[in-house]
């Protein structure tokens, strides 16, 4: 290692004056080895030993647009369920737990059976019915080793231990001593082709305490949601990514289980692994055990497109709650030629001091304290919303943000952006590739990203090459195509006052 | 200008964690570790991942940054990272918010963004941006606690102009009215929009609980105070902290030393020493207990903060409450997080520790995000595990695998140059030895379950924390009152001079 150091610094030290060499895509080609498995599942390693650790990142290609109708949130529900354990880890003794678990099944049948009934519902009965679930999961509960899997990983030293859940992909990843790495592949190994359901319902619990939090009890939650489910009418983009409360409330663990055997199929995994590892000596270990997955057909693509949008929508929410303005316009997905145009729109409006939102509305006309626009939400693998926002200082109103928004619009469409901002955009993007390549995580992150999304890591340089061809009629041209009103979806908070609330009025205490 | 907004955008609706990132850093003053728990079980199965062979990790020294002091006091840490062709620098200044009057809450904030907006006497600040943007580089200025700093990052082909450019406004800053005025602004807007996050008030209120509502680590702007802000405060406030004897300045990155020292020197070697700021000298007082309570009638969920003074890192029983903390609250392992969120599922987010600051008490807290409903559960089981860990000391299984999870993970204080230098310059700033993280490894090595319980004994006392709710009371039953008496907080924001409160 001190010796690669000293290496490293005296051939540098040599040739000052060359840029970023050793960080081009053939210095990546000489570190970075990818496999597809015969199950079909894709690993790539990428060697970048500066410390004796590692990242991975597992991307499985199906998020909250692939929830089922009527099951909202079960990607995420997944999600989490992959935490506790599989049929090795966080039991102590599966084929009893097996039972016991089918049993809470069954049990969870008969009580959301009667529990949907519309019309004859037994509350008697439904007590009942309640009574011997929660005894089954008693029963069950006896066997499990509560978060075991996650205490194997920590206590070996890993960092950063999470996952998350988009509409486009579920996401698992931490960092660990680089001597940990088969561990690390038995443990992602296991939960991925063995998970089990356990503790599902009260799980269930928790992720519902995160809808609370992320959604109910935060007006920007809230209000985004809203905003969203009035943008579409027919893609699940429009839906709840940590799911509609009644349905979230009524998924099961069987319907997590099916889940699973649709998408999580080894063919729709990419695995990145980066850090102080050899290919060579790192790639028969995952293929070790990675290849015991089943394999399984892959998930086939999603029918629904969102039909155009003709007429602008719009919700305005009255709260007390401070104002806000946001507004999105449909964009076509990641794979539409102009996706770097897009890319290049952002930039100019959004980022840094020099950015237009920033300069038209919080720097000269003094009417808002942050005003951003950011492309591909809430998912970019299906046409997602190019969205612009703006926070009003006090006194101001979410119309003045609007009117504000559109004026830079307008002028987006009729003028050409200067030679400096789209010379600016590409200068930064490039800067951005590189700052990025220091960092196993992110290295990991990208690699597994780029290669879902375009079959071959190496377009993550690649796109430098798009970002450079756009032009100043690109960005004109996008502008008019997609900055329509009848495209246009907004939402607004109008603070209100609040009521005199219940407790003033004699509540309980 | 930060992309916090289209970050908050992004988390709410569509990324969702298994663990939540909570704003708790105002909490928090540790970079948390990781942690645990028994595996238990009588009749346990194979456990086939113990017969996987972990290799001896690679011994891994990391270079050391280069530490060089000039004749004016300055001191510089360098360190080479050919890795990029980035060169990124700092400058901490001593002297943060909890030094400004309180008169005059906000000023180091609004210094911190009015320093770099406003530019220097020979390039304004807008042209900066333009200037530095055309090049992916940055130069940015910012206001904390208990120091200023100035950053700046280029290419290493821009280095001499971009450092050019920091120290020029180092030295020829020109504060500017109009950006003082864009400061305040957004000040106020943070300020008229504090209450609309539950969780926001829960942590502020309970951080005021702890260290005493006028204290300088927990006071908060008000309009009257931000409006309170001058110019000639900002300008003072540079003149007077912007001394060498009392900066450290940080440069990492694709350079040479010996070539960077030269430029350094030659920046820096001229500047005058001058008065150090007087070293204020705080007191603390563990808050009174008892619940606080603030209404919010727009949520469904309660935050729960159970919460005390923490203490030191110098103390010698950091070591002991490092370990508590891990077993106490750290990770999916951890007692906090198997009963509250695995065992009762009565929280998504909920977390903990002992906190220990450089140089003043953390907070020992425990938080989580409960359904109305359940806000007397929640508190109630927080409340058990701090109470548990004065009876129960951890099991030899707890024990080792607390010490594991910091061992094993120990190497993530250093796996980057970054974090390497880093660490250095907290140490300097905070004046604690060099090698503190070696001792930091060999206090925990030498840690014993006698050890955890004794500091849980001396140092955890329920009598000396207070409890903050922020939630919808008519939802919360059984009311706060079965748990204690429970005292109404007034969260109503101060308005501006001369405008009548709503």
């Amino acid at each position: 290692m001190p010796v690669r150091r000293v290496l490293a610094t005296l051939i540098l030290g040599i040739a000052l004056v060359s840029t970023a060499r050793s960080q081009d895509l053939a210095s990546f080609e000489k570190r970075t080895t990818v496999k597809v498995l015969p199950n079909g599942l894709t690993l790539i390693v990428c060697e970048r030993p500066e410390a004796p650790v590692f990242s991975f990142y597992t991307l499985v290609d199906a998020g909250s647009a692939n929830d089922p109708q009527g099951e909202s949130g079960l990607a995420h529900m997944f999600e989490h369920m992959a935490f506790k354990g599989s049929t090795e880890i966080g039991t102590t003794n599966y084929p009893a737990e097996k039972l016991a678990l089918a049993k809470v099944e069954t049990a969870y049948a008969a009580y959301d059976d009667e529990y949907r009934k519309r019309v004859g519902q037994n509350p008697a009965k439904l007590a009942q019915l309640k009574k011997a679930f929660e005894d089954a999961q008693d029963a069950a509960e006896r066997y499990v080793v509560p978060n075991q899997f996650s205490e194997i990983a920590e206590q070996n030293g890993a960092v950063g231990i999470n996952a998350s859940t988009s509409e486009d992909s579920t996401q698992y990843f931490w960092s660990m001593p680089s001597n940990r790495l088969e561990l690390w592949a038995y443990l992602e190994s296991q939960r991925i082709a063995h998970p089990v359901q356990r503790e599902f319902y009260k799980e269930r619990d928790v992720v519902q305490e995160e809808r609370r939090m992320r959604i109910d009890s935060n007006p920007i939650g809230r209000m985004v949601e809203q905003f969203l489910a009035t943008a579409y009418v027919a893609h699940p983009y429009g839906r709840s990514g940590v799911g509609w409360e009644s349905e979230l409330s009524q998924v099961s663990a069987t319907e997590a289980e099916n889940f699973h055997k649709k998408y999580y199929v080894p063919s729709n995994i990419v695995i990145a692994v980066v850090g102080d590892l050899k290919a060579s000596q790192t790639m028969p270990i995952l293929e070790r055990y990675f290849s015991k997955i089943p394999p399984g057909p892959r998930p086939a693509p999603m029918t629904t497109v969102e039909p155009p949008q003709f007429a602008e929508k719009s919700v305005v929410i009255r709260e007390a709650t401070q104002p806000f303005y946001i507004e999105g316009y449909h964009r076509p997905d990641y794979r539409d030629p102009d996706d770097s145009v897009y890319d290049a729109i952002t930039d100019i409006f959004s980022n840094g001091r020099t950015a237009r939102l920033y300069r038209s509305l919080v720097r000269d006309q003094k009417i808002a304290a942050e005003a951003e626009g950011f492309s591909g939400f809430p998912g970019s693998k299906f046409p997602g919303l190019f969205a612009f926002y703006a926070v009003p200082l006090p006194g101001h109103t979410p119309d003045e943000m609007r009117t504000a928004i559109h004026k830079e619009l307008d002028r987006l469409k009729t003028e050409d952006v200067t030679d400096e901002e789209l010379q600016r955009f590409k200068t930064r993007a490039r800067a951005d590739l590189l700052r990025g390549l220091a960092d196993n995580e992110g290295l990991a992150h990208q690699l597994a990203e780029y290669q879902t999304r375009y079959g071959d890591w190496r377009q993550l340089f690649r796109e430098l090459d798009k970002i450079n061809a756009v032009s100043k009629a690109d960005i004109r041209r996008v502008a008019n195509k997609v900055f329509l009103d009848s495209n246009r979806t907004s939402t607004r908070i109008e603070y209100v006052a609040p009521k005199a609330s219940a407790r003033n009025q004699g509540g309980a205490e | 200008m930060s992309h916090r907004m289209t970050q908050a955008l992004w988390t709410v609706a569509t990324v969702v964690a298994i663990s939540t990132l909570l704003p708790v850093s105002a909490l928090n003053a540790q970079a948390a570790a990781t942690p645990t728990r028994p595996a238990a079980a009588a009749h346990a199965p194979a456990q086939p991942w113990k017969k996987i062979p972990i290799p001896a990790l690679p011994e891994f020294k990391p270079e050391q940054p280069k530490r060089v002091e000039l004749a004016n006091g300055l001191v510089i840490f360098l360190q080479e990272d050919h890795e990029l062709p980035f060169i990124n620098g700092s400058i901490l200044i001593r002297g943060g918010s909890r030094d400004e009057p309180a008169a005059k809450v906000g000023l180091v904030s609004m210094y911190g963004e009015a320093w770099r907006t406003s530019g220097t006497a020979t390039m304004d600040g807008d042209k900066l941006d333009d200037v530095l943007e055309s090049k992916a580089a940055h130069i940015e200025t910012s206001g904390g606690s208990a120091n200023t700093s100035l950053r700046w990052s280029s290419l290493k082909g821009d280095f001499d102009t971009v450092f050019a450019s920091a120290v020029d406004l180092l030295l020829h800053p020109a504060f500017k009215p109009d950006k003082l005025a864009l400061a305040q602004r957004q000040l106020y807007t943070s300020i008229a929009r504090r209450n609309d996050d539950a969780s926001g008030i829960a942590i502020r209120e309970a951080v005021k609980l702890v260290y005493g509502p006028d204290s300088p680590f927990a006071r908060q702007p008000e309009f009257s105070t931000v409006a309170a802000v001058t110019l000639d405060d900002l300008k003072q406030w540079h003149d007077r902290t912007v001394v060498p004897n009392e900066m450290i300045v940080a440069v990492s990155g694709d350079f040479n030393s010996s070539e960077m020292e030269k430029k350094l020197r030659a920046a820096f070697e001229p500047l005058q020493r001058g008065s150090a700021m007087p070293a204020e000298k705080f007191t603390f007082t563990d808050p009174r207990p008892g619940i606080r309570f603030a209404e919010k009638d727009d949520v469904n969920q309660s935050n729960v903060l159970i919460v005390g003074l923490g203490t030191e890192r110098r103390n010698p029983d950091y070591y002991a409450l490092s370990v508590m903390n891990e077993v106490f609250s750290g990770g999916f392992g951890s007692r906090v997080v198997q009963s509250v969120r695995t065992r009762l599922g009565l929280a998504y987010s909920v977390d903990g520790s002992f906190g220990a600051s450089y140089d003043h008490p953390g907070i020992f807290y425990v938080i989580a995000g409960t359904k109305s409903a359940s806000t007397v559960a929640a508190t109630k089981a927080m409340l058990d595990e701090v109470n548990r860990l004065k009876t129960d000391p951890p099991s030899a299984a707890e024990l080792a695998k607390a010490k594991d999870q910091l061992l094993n993970s120990f190497i993530f204080h250093f796996d980057s140059p970054e974090k390497t230098l880093n660490e250095q310059v907290t140490l300097a700033f905070y004046g604690y030895p060099s090698d503190f993280l070696d001792r930091y490894k060999t206090g925990i090595e030498k840690v014993t379950s006698e050890d955890v319980s004794r500091v849980a004994r001396k140092y955890v006392d329920p009598d000396k924390l207070g409890i903050v709710v922020v939630g919808n009371e008519a939802e919360i039953k059984p009311p706060l009152s079965t748990l204690g008496k429970v005292t109404d907080l007034d969260i109503t924001i101060p308005p501006p001079p001369g405008k009548p409160a709503k």
